[in-house]
């Protein structure tokens, strides 16, 4: 099991929380003025990376909360976790933000 | 004392060669997928100029991890044609292959719990007999006939309310299918080579022509994806992106047990799916874990959810231990169908995307797959599961027959 730290409400099981999937995919501004192939890519195209991956998490049992998580998806290994307002953080060196 | 020499070793099933300069076809994934692509490439297109390539171990991935369950009772007309398919071919495989891999027709029962789940399961029974597909609906009383230690009181939290049977459908051993394909592949030419990873493509223009592995480069005229997991990996090396996402996926085994469980129970809606191995071993399976991931392993909370379903729904595994968990890599598109066809990048083609549910369809992939490759185009059965679906909205949507939550 995960152990994400909430910014709010520090280190919980991953059992507390829910998950959103890609973090920075903002809507579209004017999503009528989409080609067909534009507004494919903002339904269904997420991006799928294997190692650091910025994703949405809310913390349903606690503070109710949405944040960021940069995660390895290879490693499952927690590397920093951010404010939905702030910027994406450069993944750290090895050893996550322990 | 002098020690008895040991046996000759039995013949191996396939020959390990080098990679070649340049194949017709390389296919990208030994697993059941790329093996049945390659088996049929030969077989029904006379393509035998071919290459497998695999990064791992033959069939060690998804092939490997599954929990070996084979129906066809899916609910839109294309989805049921191709799995229909495959079903047919299962039929036939263990004597074309001359390979007795333990192919059961014991039945698979998709359980209801709730009102929304009768009128699915009553409604997608109807849409299978339409397509030829046998499914029955079975009250609780003929669910419990059919597989007798299931609970189907109604004092439960989530009751048996009924169910789809489908009497064809069944399980088989997944290695062995992976042998067997893999086998006659090769003695119908088909270099198979474990240990090689695709690493890039090369390219003239928008055409591949060929990969960079670790084993050195590998010209192709034709190069087919069956990557599973990492579909993504090699659509980005390519220069393309795909819309799925790869999730773990886990199951487990009990020790061994009498045979008690005479048929496969799948429950959508409290997320397990039980068989039992001819050896005896319960194999069970959960839904995917939310997050991405390409670790092969999940979170030990989805197999509590997992245990604590199936001890409710079957109060007599509640003496059984689990013996090894595992995880996969499964690679799930937004409506719970595959991906089968060309890509943006010319002779490149892409088959993926079959989230929980590909080891049932493994014959049909590779006899869909194997076409798209040969002739460049897409079979009649694989034309609906094509990429720019996304881009016309004509989805799929098999999230009530994929019967794993996604």
């Amino acid at each position: 099991m995960l152990l994400i730290s909430c910014p709010w409400c520090g280190p919980r099981d991953e059992t507390e929380y829910h998950y959103g999937g890609q973090a920075h995919v903002p809507h579209p501004e004017s999503p009528a003025d989409l080609s067909d192939e534009q507004w494919a890519a903002y339904v269904f195209y997420r991006d799928n990376s294997k190692g650091p991956f910025a994703e949405r998490w809310v913390h349903s049992t606690g503070c109710r909360r949405w944040f960021n998580v940069l995660r390895d998806t290879a490693t499952h290994e927690v590397l920093a976790v951010y404010r939905l307002d702030g910027p994406r953080p450069a993944p750290p060196q090895a050893g996550g933000n322990r | 004392m002098i020690a008895q020499p040991l046996p000759e070793h039995p013949d191996f099933f396939w020959r390990n060669p080098e990679p070649r300069s340049s194949y017709d076809v390389v296919i990208v994934g030994a697993g059941g997928h790329g093996l049945a692509t390659a088996y049929y490439l030969a077989k029904n297109h006379g393509i035998t100029d071919v290459a497998v390539l695999e990064r791992g171990w033959l069939a060690g991935g998804n092939m490997a991890r599954n929990t070996t369950i084979i129906r066809s009772n899916y609910l839109w007309d294309e989805s049921a044609a191709i799995y229909e398919h495959a079903l047919k071919l299962w039929e036939g495989l263990p004597a074309e292959l001359d390979y007795d891999f333990l192919f059961s027709q014991r039945g698979v029962l998709n359980l209801a719990h709730t009102l929304q789940d009768v009128r699915e399961g009553v409604r997608r029974v109807g849409a299978n007999r339409l397509n030829g597909v046998d499914a029955e609906w079975l009250e609780p009383d003929e669910v419990a006939e059919v597989c007798p230690i299931l609970n189907i009181s109604p004092r439960t939290r989530y009751p048996v309310l009924g169910g789809t049977f489908q009497p064809r459908a069944g399980i088989a051993k997944h290695d062995h299918v992976a042998w067997a394909l893999a086998h006659r592949a090769d003695e119908m030419g088909v270099d198979l080579i474990q240990g090689c990873e695709v690493t890039g493509f090369l390219k003239d223009g928008n055409r591949v022509v060929g990969v960079e592995t670790n084993r050195g480069r590998v010209l192709a005229g034709r190069v087919g994806l069956a990557a599973a997991g990492h579909s993504s990996v090699l659509a980005e090396r390519a220069g393309f992106r795909l819309p799925v996402q790869s999730h773990p996926l886990q199951a487990l085994v009990s020790e061994l047990h009498e045979p008690v469980h005479p048929t496969v129970v799948m429950s959508n809606h409290v997320h397990v799916y039980v068989s039992q191995a001819h050896k005896g071993e319960l194999v069970m399976g959960a839904g995917v874990d939310a997050y991405n991931g390409y670790g092969q392993r999940g979170s030990f909370h989805v197999i509590e959810q997992q245990m604590a379903a199936a001890v409710e729904l079957f109060p007599v595994f509640a003496r059984a231990h689990v013996l090894r968990t595992w995880g996969g890599i499964v690679d799930v598109t937004p409506d719970a169908s595959p991906i089968i066809g060309t890509t943006p990048v010319e002779n490149l083609f892409v088959n993926c995307g079959w989230g929980t549910g590909g080891f049932k369809a493994t014959p049909a992939a590779g006899w869909t797959f194997a076409h798209t490759v040969a002739t460049g185009e897409p079979h009649p059965l694989n034309a609906p599961f094509a990429l720019d679906r996304f881009t016309t909205g004509a989805l799929i949507d098999e999230h009530g027959a994929a019967a794993v939550a996604h």
